[in-house]
């Protein structure tokens, strides 16, 4: 693993809202929390099938959350529960999910993979590589075709960038120029492949001019940082319907889902993006009592999904019928 | 009434629901300033302007997708392959994401899109761009299907599938597009998911759908003169399927016949004729015959693919067979 070539100022801006520094940590270490909590119960054998955690890269969900204005939309990745806590959505119903409970967010129809939550911005947790790319510029087409100023946030993992749909999405997004912003979270890793052996490059920005989209790109240290220059790329979108096309360089602490024991990488690389996680950065700036009373406060909330999770009724049987048509929904009485 | 080809029939349908409803848009591959590869969006540009005819690259897994995630946002897209050969590419997006989203996201999203072009077998395109796709496209769950034969289905038939809250599949058929037929001044719609009775008769039930039906009616006409009378069903929509509609038939002839395009091994008419048998068991007085492609790729040589389609001749020899008529 080579050195991130974007490195960016490391030292706490000074003057920084204490509050704000406060709201931010709390979400960030809600979504690491939530994950925690989420693979003890599947150690436990409360949650089966996949479940990708995003410990490690929770500050890009949060700085997210806070530049959404209403109607703007996120499209995601399977690697999705970081998004679905930082716009809000209940936690309790999205561990309901992970164990396929009734009370889950998309009732039991999706689990981890498949988050929606179309109220709260979500627009989609995605499990085929690439397959929401298209889609996500589908919304931005909705959005320029109405001209309802929202705008659409698509993120993809770094191995999405191989894929054909993406290519096809990122082109005609540029073509047309959407109001969109596509934003690789490169946690330097597909599955098991390290990026050097996914692709000739290693800047993926690279691409953005042969599509006419514009491009940033720095490592996620600093959660105020990703915020302010992710705003940019928004603003751009917004109101000049200016697509565009971010890398940030970032890790997950664990691997790709919780069979795999990331045997791939080295302690010392682990080591160094620990040093860089934005979640431990910030709770260096908070006073200690403080980050603890956060943390106890926290611990709570995701015991009490757990418990929620675990109280709840599994789906109906006639559940499984709903939902592929909308006749369905109709004799179902929904 | 008016004698309108079957192109005519789908610009009119589509012309008159974009007037109706402004969320409704076509996009594709040449559909706007080269006028559809086979004329079905001719006009449409001129009178509707880029906004809502929407010329892509070629980019079928791109545009598809973005026909999708406008749906989910309120539009209704009308999407347009060249060829349904073209769709495979754009597997994904139909299987994974049309198909699915409503019920992944547990009924948060509706996907009213609708799908459209020629399918099966023209003339001599060779076996990338000879196939039938609606035992693909009626393979799983969360789409409807349709394949039409008619102008006068055409018309109804998309008309009511653009305003259908689902994702349509909708077949038409190149070497038909030219076919003409009565179609009503009148606003009307067809029902998704029910047959019509092409040729109604009591001897032997022949069911079709798409580029099968002239096969049929033909068929139907060469053993007439046998003094052999069919019941010709065009199934108009493939999912949902209008069961009863076949059944009733069945009831009366106890004799059946498949017709259409497509491969024997799986599918669409696999699964027709399996319904039959399993329902009607005691009803039948022969096994069921199924006559379509060969199960083989598609040659190039005229001579090669006329033996490899179905056609009249060959449908009558399986209408007689099961009718156990000897010459």
């Amino acid at each position: 693993m080579s050195e991130p070539s974007a490195e960016s100022p490391s030292a706490p801006v000074p003057g920084r809202d204490p509050q704000e520094l406060r709201r931010l940590y709390t979400q960030m270490l809600r979504i690491r929390r939530f994950e925690e909590a989420a693979a003890r119960a599947y150690t436990q054998g409360k949650i089966s099938g996949f479940l990708h955690l995003y410990i490690g890269q929770e500050a890009i969900a949060v700085a997210t959350a806070e530049l959404m204005q209403k109607g703007d939309r996120v499209v995601t990745t399977y690697r999705d529960h970081g998004f679905a806590v930082a716009l809000g959505c209940d936690t309790g119903a999205c561990m309901a999910e992970l164990f396929g409970k009734k009370t889950g967010l998309v009732g039991g129809n999706g689990g981890s993979m498949h988050f929606f939550a179309k109220d709260k911005g979500l627009w989609g947790g995605y499990a085929i590589v690439g397959g929401h790319v298209p889609v996500a510029a589908g919304h931005a087409f909705a959005s320029k075709y109405t001209g309802d100023g929202a705008v659409t946030l698509c993120f993809l993992g770094e191995g999405a960038m191989h894929i054909g749909a993406t290519h096809e999405g990122m082109h005609l997004a540029g073509l047309w120029r959407l109001p969109i912003v596509f934003v690789i979270e490169n946690n330097q890793y597909a599955m098991g492949t390290p990026l050097r052996r996914q692709t000739a490059v290693d800047d993926l920005t690279v691409r953005a001019p042969g599509y006419r989209l514009t491009s940033d790109r720095w490592v996620v240290r600093d959660v105020f940082e990703t915020r302010t220059r992710l705003a940019k790329a928004v603003e751009q979108a917004r109101h000049d319907s200016q697509p565009a096309l971010i890398e940030l360089l970032t890790y997950r602490f664990r691997g790709h889902s919780m069979s795999d024991p990331g045997k791939y990488r080295s302690k010392d690389e682990v080591e160094q993006w620990k040093e860089r996680d934005p979640l431990f950065r910030a709770q260096l700036e908070l006073p200690e009592a403080e980050a603890e009373a956060i943390d106890e406060t926290v611990i709570a909330e995701m015991d009490a999904a757990v418990e929620f999770a675990d109280g709840s009724p599994q789906p109906d049987p006639e559940h499984r019928f709903r939902g592929h048509y909308v006749e369905d929904d109709l004799a179902a009485g929904a | 009434m008016a004698q309108l080809q079957i192109r005519q029939a789908l610009l009119a349908a589509i012309d008159e629901e974009m007037t109706r409803d402004e969320r409704v848009f076509v996009m594709g591959e040449e559909v706007g300033y080269y006028d559809g590869a086979y004329k079905v969006t001719e006009g449409l540009l001129a009178k509707y302007g880029e906004r809502r005819v929407v010329d892509t690259p070629i980019a079928e897994a791109g545009f598809a997708g973005v026909g999708i995630g406008a749906a989910m946002a309120g539009l209704r897209p009308i999407v347009e392959f060249m060829t349904f050969n073209f769709s495979a590419v754009a597997f994904d997006q139909l299987l994974n994401n049309a198909a699915k989203l409503r019920q992944l996201s547990n009924g948060q999203f509706t996907l009213p899109i609708v799908f459209r072009g020629p399918n099966a077998a023209a003339h001599m395109l060779s076996s990338t761009h000879s196939q039938a796709f609606e035992s693909f496209y009626c393979g799983f769950p969360g789409v409807k299907v349709i394949s039409v034969a008619t102008p006068y289905d055409a018309k109804g038939l998309l008309k009511s599938a653009i305003r259908d809250d689902n994702p349509v599949i909708f077949f038409e058929s190149e070497v038909m597009y030219s076919v003409k037929g009565e179609v009503p001044d009148e606003e009307y719609l067809i029902p998704i998911g029910k047959a019509d009775i092409k040729r109604a008769g009591d001897g032997i039930t022949v069911v079709t759908w798409g580029q099968g039906v002239p096969v049929a009616l033909a068929a139907a006409e060469l053993v007439a003169a046998d003094g052999l009378d069919c019941e010709v069903i065009d199934l108009r929509t493939l999912r949902p399927l209008d069961e009863e509609a076949v059944l009733t038939s069945v009831r009366k002839t106890n004799r059946v016949v498949l017709v259409y395009h497509g491969w024997p091994y799986g599918g669409t008419g696999a699964e027709i004729s399996d319904r039959i048998q399993r329902l009607m068991f005691d009803h039948l007085d022969a096994p069921i015959e199924r006559v379509c492609y060969e199960d083989l790729n598609m040659p190039y040589a005229e001579n090669l693919e006329q033996l490899v389609l179905p056609s009249p001749e060959k449908a009558a020899e399986a209408i007689r067979k099961v009718a156990y008529f000897k010459v």
